[in-house]
Parts: C-alpha cells; structure tokens; sequence
C-alpha cells in the first residue's frame, strides 16, 4: 500500500510540477497576480507530494519490504538501519529520486525566500524549476520507478554493496546533490533574468546567494567524498581523476567561477552576459555529470549498471534544458549593456581572469575525461585517460591562478597602479620564496615540485596576512574585535582562500614525502618506516551485523610516546563473495599512519600496506576551510539590508 | 635519491625480518613508478599499482620480470601496448590522435586569457568614464 | 551581424558534443579492441590438461583454421557460453583448443567431465603467461586463427549467437 502511495505521489507531483510551470509563465506573461501564486502554490504542493514519496521509500525500505523490486536489489534484513536508510539512493532509482526530492526542496526554499523579488521575475525563477522537474520526474517515472512491485515477493533482499555500507555513504550523497542540484536555482535566475530582461546589480546580489550556498554544500560534499574514498578503497589516495570525480569537480569549478563573476556584476554592472552563460554551465554540467553516470559512456568505478535508453532520456532532457538556455542566450545577449568602466589592471579584471582560469581547468578536465569517447566515438581507437595526464596538465593551468590570488586580494575596484602593487608585495614574495626553499629541505628531501607548491601556498598565505595587517592598523579597538569587526564578505574570502593554501599544503607534501610499503608479514614481525616501527601481532576473527572479518592486530611505536593500536580488516559480506578491505588509520595533524591487509600468503603470513601519508588532513581541512569561507560571506549584512529594503 | 630513500627503507625493514614483496628493492621501485601510469583492465578505473585483481598482480609480476631482463620502461610499456593496445597507458602517446588532448590545455589557456585581454581593451575604448555604480569593498 | 554570431558559439559547441555523446550510447567504453588482430598469434607450448606429460604446442595448428577459446572452471560467463562451445563443436568444422586459464586440473578435468568437452585439445595456463601474450583480460576470450597462424578475430567474453552468425562463421568460409 505504502508504494502505492509512493508511487501515486510522484504521478501528483508531475502533475503539479506542469501546473507550477504553465501557471508561472503564463502569470508573467501577462501579469496577472492570480495564475502567477497558483505557480506558487503548486510549487509548494509539488514539494509536498515529492517528499510523501520519498519518505514512502524510506518506509519501504525501514520495513524491508521486498515486494518492491528497488528494495529487494538494495536492501536485506541483516542490513543495520542507518544503511537501509541510506540505501535509498544506493542503486539508480532512487538516486535518481533524491535528485528529484532535492530539487523540490530547493524549489521550496526559493518560494519562502524570494519574497523581496519582483512578482513576474519571481513567476519564471518558479516557472523554470518547475520545467527541470518536470523532466526529472517524467524520467522517474517513465523509465526509473522506484515503487515498481516484485511480484512474488523476495523473502530476502539482495543487500547493499559492501563498498556503500560506510557513514560515507549517509552523508556524501545527500550532500553532493544538495550541491549539484542547487546550481538549477542558479539557472533559473539567469533565464527568469534573461526572459523579463533584468539584468543588474540586484539580479546578481539576488543570485549570489544562492550560487554561494550550493557551491557550499558541493564544496563539502566532494570532500567527503574524497575522503572516504581515502580510506574506504585501501589504497591510500584521495583523488583518482575518476570520471564520476570529474563530473562533481568540472560544476565546482564553473561554480568558483560563477561566485567571482558574480562580484563583479554585482559591484560593477559589467559583464553580465558571461556571468549568466556562467550560471548556465554549472547546472548544465551537473546535468551532463548525472548523464555521464548513468547512461554507462564512459568507464567509472562509480558507474550505475549502464541503461541506453535512460541514457538516450537523459541526453534528449539535456538537449532540451540546456540547448534552450543556450540558444535563449544568443537571442537575447546582444541587447544586454556592458555595464561600468574599468581599467586593465583592477579588481575586476583579476576577478575575470580568475574566471578564464577556472573555466579553462574546467575545460581540460572535460577535454580529458571526454577524450576517450571522442576518439572512440570517431573510430580512432580506444585510449585511457588518466592520473598521469590530469596531473600533468592541471598543475601549470592552475599555477597563474593561485599567483593571481595573492594580487588580487590587494587590487582596488576600477583601477589599480601595478608600480605600487608590486612595492607593496615584494616582502611577501621574499617570504614565500625563502620559506618555499627552505622548508622541503628541513623536511629532509629538498625536491622541485614541493618547493613549487610551498611557493604557491605560502605566496597565498603571506599575501592574505598583508592585506589583513592593512584593515588592522586601519580598524579600532583590541585585536580580537579588529577582526571580527571586518565585513564578512572579506574574512569570507580571506578565509576561503586561506583554505586553498591549505589544500595545497596537504596535496603538496602528502605527493612529495608520502611513504608506501608492500610487505609480507607473519605474526611477530616488525618493521621500520620512517620513525615509526609497525609490529603485526597477528589476526582474530570478528563478526559484525552482517558480515565476517579478519581483523589484523599492529602496534605502531615511536621512539617515545604511548603505542598505538591499529586493527585493519578483512570484510566478507555474506551476500557478496568479493572481501573488502577496511584500513585502519590513526589520524594526526601532520602525518596519518595508514595501514591495510592484503591477502594471506600462506598459514600465518599475510600482504600488508603501510603508508605514512604527512599532512593529508589538510587536504579535506582546506576545503572545509573554502567552505567556511562561503558561509561567512553568506552573513554580509549587505544581502539582508538591501533584501529588506526591497521587501518593505 | 627516491630509490636511495627506497633502498635505505627496505634494507631496515630487512634488518628487522619483515619481509618486502619484492626481492630487490630498485625494481620495485621501478615496478611502482612503472605501474602508476598503467591501467588495469579488469577493474578498469584503477592503477595497476594499486590494483589487487588477479591480473593486476600477473602483469606485475610480468613487469619485475621484465625488469630483471634489463628492459627499459619505454620497452616494457611498449611490450603491454603490444597485447592490450594503448588503453593500458594511463598517459596516452603523443600522436597525431591525442595532439589535441595534449595541447589543448595550452591552447585554451592562452586563447582564454587573449580573449579577455582583447575584450578588456575593447571594452575601455567604448565605455565613457562617467559610469557609476555602488563603490565599496 | 558578426558580433550577434559569437554568441551562439556555446550552442554550436554543445550541438557537437550532444552529437558526440549519441554516438557514444551505442558504444561500449569496457571492450577493448586487440592490438592482435592481423598479427600472428603468440606461439605457445603449454602441456595438456587431460595429460601434463605432454605438451601442446600452437605450431602444431599451421595450416588449418582453428579457433583458440580462453576459459577457466571458476569463470560463470564460460558456464554461459559452454552449451554454444558444445554446438559448434558439432556443427563447425574447425577445431576449437581451449586454454584452461588460472585453474586447477582436477576443477577443470570436472567440469568437462559435467558439461561435456569442446576442445579437440585443452592446453593449461596456470601461472596466466599465455593469456598475458594474447592480452587476455576478462575470460571467456576466443580467437580466430588463420592458416598462416595470424589472428583474424578476438571476441572477449562469452561468444553470442549473433556475433556466430555474423562474425565468425562467414569469416571462417572466407578464410578456408
């Protein structure tokens, strides 16, 4: 009955989801105030069926009722709650319903927040997220059901795959696609914009907002991500270029985009026609990410079984939403002012060439990740594309950006004098290079891309410090209040880019001086990597809810210091032959101890990794830093005085 | 130095009886550079480094042995490029097919920021002064 | 005119790549294409698997058409594909050698003995060097093989009915 009810919901919602379109667009046609709230209010109702559903799955799932197909390939009794639940988007279906469901969410923040907007432009922004998930629960419901009955009934499920069953898979997800699906509304801003022609400053204040939230969560949702493919997959990395990875990554960077551009619409009117093809591209490369996955083109270790025709769905969707936008776009950029004056060298141009950089870094990962298709696609033969690649080119196309960071923090809006930049920097720069020398040489191994990196971390720190000193001296009162007393927007960005520097930090030095054994070892023996001796003390057979494991006993000791214990496992799911390895890692502010079981070679003795990986935390630490970063900006109160104003 | 680094590792670890995988150190540190630029088939997205399947740990065991024969990297790649084709190698060739994917990067860069440049220029020659807008940090 | 043209460079470039993607929902990004193929086969002289004091050795098939068929007792695709191995056994007239590929005789020896036996000869590939000179990568593999001893056709994993009609029986005529 339940899925009945699922099932029946998601048929309301689509039905709903057209009226909230029709009813919005017609309403700013013609401005009438009547069929312009009925778009509201079906937004609303939309919402509403939409969660019905998916919490109708999750019913389903809760009660394991195998009777629903969705739930029998995904879930079995033995499975512990908090990943039945998180099964829900374990397989395609429901995935694709999270999707949904998280679009209607953002659809309803939108209707609550976006009283202050003027009522026709606020009919389209309404009008066009209602067309996206129109789409999207046509898709659901035409060719991805998840409600669809297994008839007879299963009396066991066939379980969630074991690589899924981590608190990684509760959070990640979720968390991406808040990311991912928020950039519609972004979207939508921009083709509500480029409908009724309003193009300005507000427009971009309107929509920064919006663009920074889900550039937040993406943000956060990527590094969990990585993070839990560091220690899930056993292997010690935490970024493999993998084309799933590089469909998050390539709508994170037009994202970082999008925020810069938006600055400088905002402050400066100007440019307006490349922030909205900005806003386009992101949402267009969430969409080409969700295709990318789901239609089996490309190879990915992500990949959901491969279906031609949800491809071929998926593909003519793209076509449409953002063929149309972009063709709306050439029809109407032509009539669109240039917007304020300003000099070669401002805050502005350092903001756009921000942007020629990230959209090229954009650029080469999709030129990368879609290469092998082109080729094939051309019947040139058959290549990969892979670390080796990305990390060759990437690194010197992200170089002028990060050297660019630290100038451009300085730069005035409309113009700056370069002489005086450069006097004022040049104490910075001295810093950086001295202390990029240096350090990997007191780290024990002087090596050139270390230094390289260090250069560019330290030149973003120095920079960032300077600059904080100038509002320092300028401020009033205790240090402490100095600081808090800055606008948010700009410790916002201080600390975003602070967490950038970080980032580099972690990827530099764990690349550089990360250690990695292959050892055989039986019961009793130790070795030595680095300072630390791992001794193997053996195994012990555990049993967990739904699995047998072989856990590894090693004591980690130091010259001084208490031991440390690190129990890797060997995971055997019942309903899955393949064992998954689950490292043990003692996390450290600068150094993580990485240890995990490969197989038994004999009776006693068993292949064991060791890794020592110094500062990898950073990594994740910095872009929770980015983060961090946005939500303070998030707080200038120059987005809600203005907002109230409007509305009063 | 990596390899000296290596070397100096594995022969503490030696001295203190656990055993490496590998009987020499030099190929395996040539074995790990080796295998990193490699792709496994089987599992398809993941190096032949890091890779556990079955053929991953045949094909290393292949290349140690290659190694030993006193064959090059180049040698030993192209002996895998011999019976998987190009698709084993993580970074492809430079040739006429990938000239694109190689240089495109550099050409997107340079084209990204003369188009701003131009633009930028344009832009101020067309512009009159007096345009202003609010004027804060 | 020319500057209302450049705005509808990103709808051309996503025309092409839309284009690109349609032609790609018809490929398959797991099969890799042999480098093998109009290549001489790798020689190889493994002993048998019904008797390990012998030897079977490649040279031994010049001069005639022979399929080279890749498979193993742990493998469940070769399960699928043993039944067609068993028809064509009777209905092609060309030998079919199997390479037992990473296996243990008596498992292999037991599933012949279960499902019947394909193979005019069943040469063992424990350690995986044969496979690795014929890039193998996923079992079941086949090959086809010419007089002249070169590999005219690589179908990587389970042969289909379809690519029998097509593929292989018109290009063993052609070849004899």
């Amino acid at each position: 009955m339940i899925p009945e009810i699922g099932h029946f919901s998601l048929i309301l919602a689509l039905v709903l989801a057209i009226a909230q379109s029709t009813f919005s667009f017609k309403g700013a046609s013609s401005n009438q105030p009547v069929f312009m709230s009925a778009g509201l209010s079906a937004a609303r109702g939309q919402f509403f069926f939409v969660s019905i559903a998916f919490i109708s799955l999750g019913y389903a799932f809760y009660s394991s009722d195998f009777s629903v197909l969705y739930v029998a390939s995904n879930s079995n009794f033995n499975l512990p709650i908090q990943y039945k639940l998180a099964a829900i988007w374990g397989g395609h279906e429901g995935s694709m319903l999270l999707w949904t469901a998280t679009l209607s969410l953002w659809t309803m923040a939108v209707t609550i927040f976006s009283q202050h907007l003027p009522a026709q432009f606020r009919a389209r922004l309404i009008g066009t997220m209602g067309l996206i998930t129109v789409g999207f629960l046509i898709f659901i419901l035409f060719s991805s059901n998840p409600f669809e009955r297994l008839i007879p009934a299963a009396l066991e499920g066939r379980s969630l795959n074991p690589l899924l069953q981590d608190p990684g898979m509760v959070f990640h997800p979720p968390v991406l696609y808040m990311g991912y699906v928020g950039f519609s509304v972004a979207f939508a801003f921009a083709i509500a914009a480029l409908l009724g022609g309003e193009l300005n400053p507000e427009w971009a204040r309107w929509t920064r907002t919006w663009t920074t939230i889900a550039w937040i969560f993406l943000t956060v949702g990527i590094a969990f991500g990585s993070k839990w493919a560091y220690y899930e997959l056993g292997w010690g990395g935490w970024w493999f270029w993998d084309a799933v990875e590089n469909a998050s990554f390539m709508p994170w960077l037009v994202g970082t985009a999008l925020i810069h551009s938006l600055a400088v619409t905002e402050k400066r009117d100007a440019f307006k026609m490349w922030t909205v093809l900005l806003a386009i591209f992101a949402f267009s490369l969430s969409l080409l990410g969700t295709f990318l996955v789901r239609s089996g083109v490309l190879t990915s270790v992500h990949a959901f079984a491969s279906d031609p025709t949800r491809g071929l769905f998926i593909l003519a969707f793209l076509a449409i939403v953002i063929g149309g936008a972009l063709i709306l776009f050439a029809i109407r950029a032509p009539k669109v002012g240039l917007g304020g004056k300003f000099g070669v060298v401002s805050r502005e141009s350092f903001l756009l060439a921000n942007n020629v950089v990230m959209v090229v870094a954009c650029g080469v990962v999709m030129l990368g990740t879609l290469y092998p298709l082109f080729l094939d696609a051309l019947g040139m033969g058959k290549i990969s594309v892979g670390p080796p690649y990305f990390n060759t080119v990437f690194v010197p196309v992200m170089a002028p950006a990060f050297f660019l960071m630290g100038l451009a923090i300085f730069s005035r809006w409309k113009n700056t004098e370069l002489p005086s930049l450069i006097s004022r920097l040049k104490w910075a720069f001295i810093i950086s290079v001295v202390t990029a020398i240096v350090t990997p040489a007191v780290m024990g191994q002087w090596k050139p891309m270390v230094s390289l990196g260090l250069l560019m971390a330290f030149w973003i720190i120095t920079t960032a410090m300077v600059s904080l000193y100038d509002y320092m001296v300028a401020g009033s009162g205790n240090l402490i209040l100095r600081v808090i007393r800055l606008p948010r927007a700009y410790q916002g960005m201080i600390l975003a880019h602070l967490g950038v520097a970080v980032f580099i930090v972690g990827v530099t030095l764990v690349g550089g001086y990360g250690l990695e054994q292959d050892l055989r070892m039986s019961p009793g023996e130790k070795v030595k990597v680095d300072q630390f001796t791992f001794q193997f003390d053996g195994v012990t057979q555990t049993a967990g809810p739904n699995y047998m494991a072989v856990r590894g006993h090693f004591t980690v000791s130091k010259s001084q210091g208490a031991p440390i214990i690190l129990e890797p496992e060997k995971r055997s799911y019942q309903e899955d032959s393949m064992p998954m390895t689950e490292a043990a890692i003692e996390t450290g502010l600068m150094k993580d101890l990485y240890v995990s079981l490969g197989e038994p070679l004999n009776s006693e003795a068993w292949a064991v990794r060791i890794y020592i990986k110094p500062f990898v935390q950073w990594i994740w630490f910095g872009c929770f830093m980015m983060a961090g970063g946005g939500i303070l900006a998030l707080f200038d109160p120059r987005y809600r005085r203005k907002n109230k104003k409007a509305l009063g | 130095m990596k390899r000296l680094l290596a070397l100096f590792l594995l022969l503490l670890s030696l001295a203190l009886n656990a055993e490496s995988i590998a009987s020499d150190p030099l190929v395996e540190a040539r074995l790990k550079s080796l295998s990193q630029e490699l792709r496994c088939l089987v599992c398809q997205n993941q190096t032949l480094a890091d890779s556990t399947a079955p053929l991953a740990e045949d094909l290393r065991r292949e290349i140690r042995e290659l190694i030993a024969k006193g064959m090059t990297d180049e040698e030993i790649t192209n002996y895998l490029v011999a019976r998987y084709g190009d698709f084993v190698r993580y970074r492809p060739p430079f040739k006429s097919q990938t000239a694109l994917l190689w240089l495109g990067p550099t050409v997107m860069l340079i084209i990204g920021f003369v188009v701003l440049w131009v633009t930028l220029r344009r832009r101020n020659k067309t512009l009159p002064n007096d345009y202003e807008v609010a004027d804060e940090i | 005119m020319k500057t209302q043209l450049k705005y509808l460079i990103p709808f051309v470039i996503f025309l092409m790549l839309i284009g690109f993607f349609l032609k790609g929902l018809n490929l398959d990004p797991r099969e890799v294409p042999s480098p093998l193929i109009n290549k001489p086969a790798p020689m190889f002289e493994q002993p048998l698997l019904n008797d390990t004091s012998k030897t079977f050795s490649s040279n031994s098939m010049l001069g005639q058409v022979w399929l080279l068929n890749v498979w193993a007792s742990w493998c469940t695709a070769c399960r699928d594909e043993h039944p067609l191995l068993m028809a064509m056994s009777q209905q092609i007239d060309v030998p079919i050698v199997g390479i037992d590929y990473k296996d243990t005789n008596p498992e292999a020896l037991d599933v012949l003995s279960k499902l019947g036996n394909p193979y005019s000869a069943v040469a063992t590939d424990v350690e995986g060097r044969v496979g690795i000179d014929y890039g193998v990568y996923g079992v079941p593999e086949t090959y086809l093989i010419d007089k002249e001893g070169v590999i005219r056709y690589k179908q990587i994993g389970p042969i289909t009915v379809a690519a029998l009609q097509e593929k292989i029986i018109p290009m063993i005529k052609g070849l004899k």
